[in-house]
């Protein structure tokens, strides 16, 4: 069951800049480790986030075999207008996962 | 033959409050004041807190209904912001039934043998650490108050016996490292004074969450001894005597930790 935690401040002023931070759980399990038999334990990573803002790419990363597990992801950004930040995690497997937050500007 | 053993056990208690080895209660110090400042605001933010992911695992699997009895821990519980506070502080508690003390991943496991009629977690599995961590967080702040109960003297005593004791190829007693030598370096990393006050804990080494006692077993591994069993009574008494030992600091679940 993964899950998100997202921290998007509720208010900000028209130009501030604002400090975004998100925590994906994942294993991130690099693809270089063997079992005590000898097999490879395969690849599992996420390999791409992104943030969109109101629809808008303000952010994105490619994510490599090196980042630890349940990766911590921060950065900045200028709050314009009122509206939604909308996250997706995209990684090995299949696996997919979305979170939004709100905000509101004034 | 056992009451004397039990005797001797509270003599030792008593005796352990005057060793000059034993930390006073004025210098104990959390392992999070040994960190690194980049890993104690990891700690302190809890969307940074990757422990935090557990405890919102353990808040679904608190409501989630399972087991022959169809029951979720909250239909008997309810708000565990309630129902938990103060539980984790406490804990190993002495089970009546059992006649021992058992930690609160053995509770979980009796609650879901006993009214969910559901089979047992598997030690550090994903579920056990989430529920586990989701009931001590209940308790975050508060003071430990475990071993207030006297029926669990017997055991805190066995469990300071085994930390006393020096086991392994190493030839170490617990009390070397965490008693003797905590304000010292053990090749580069700090050595700690063993203060259990925030498990379940998400320990950077592990990439996850980890239980009290796979952090005694790794301690053993070190000491090139043979680790106990998960779910053994001399990990429950080490678990006893470490929280007895730290019995008025504050609770930190779910603690960072390097």
């Amino acid at each position: 069951m993964p899950s998100a935690l997202i921290n998007v401040p509720r208010q900000a002023k028209r130009g501030d800049i604002i400090e975004i931070k998100t925590l994906m759980s994942h294993i991130m399990e690099t693809g270089y480790r063997h079992l005590a038999s000898g097999e490879v334990v395969p690849r599992d990573i996420i390999t791409s986030f992104s943030c969109r803002y109101n629809g808008t790419e303000i952010f994105r990363a490619d994510l490599f075999p090196a980042i630890a597990a349940n990766p911590f992801i921060t950065f900045f950004t200028t709050a314009t207008e009122s509206g939604k930040f909308e996250f997706e995690w995209i990684g090995d497997k299949g696996f997919s996962e979305t979170a939004s937050a709100s905000i509101s500007v004034e | 033959m056992r009451l004397a053993g039990i005797i001797t056990g509270i003599a030792l208690l008593t005796a352990g409050a005057v060793l000059a080895t034993e930390i006073p209660p004025a210098e104990r110090r959390s392992g999070y004041s040994f960190m690194t400042s980049d890993t104690k605001a990891m700690q302190d933010d809890d969307t940074s807190n990757p422990g935090m992911l557990w405890v919102l695992d353990g808040e679904a699997l608190w409501n989630r209904r399972l087991g022959a009895a169809d029951k979720a821990c909250a239909d008997c519980h309810g708000d565990a912001r309630t129902s938990m506070k103060r539980v984790a502080v406490s804990y190993p508690a002495f089970d009546k039934a059992l006649g021992r003390p058992v930690d609160l991943e053995q509770r979980i496991n009796l609650c879901r043998a006993n009214h969910q009629q559901a089979s047992p977690l598997p030690y550090e599995s994903r579920d056990l650490l989430a529920l586990t961590a989701f009931v001590a967080q209940q308790s975050r702040g508060l003071p430990i108050e475990t071993g207030s109960d006297p029926q669990l003297a017997p055991f805190v005593a066995r469990g300071r016996e085994l930390f006393m004791q020096r086991q392994g190829q190493l030839n170490l007693g617990c009390t070397n490292c965490h008693d003797d030598n905590w304000d010292k370096h053990l090749a580069g990393s700090a050595i700690t004074q063993g203060q259990p006050t925030g498990y379940p804990i998400y320990r950077l080494e592990w990439q996850s969450v980890g239980s009290l006692q796979r952090r005694l077993r790794n301690c053993m591994i070190g000491m090139r001894a043979e680790p106990y069993p998960y779910g053994a009574a001399e990990h429950v008494n080490m678990e006893l005597y470490l929280m007895w030992r730290a019995r008025g600091m504050k609770l930190e679940t779910p603690a960072v930790r390097p």
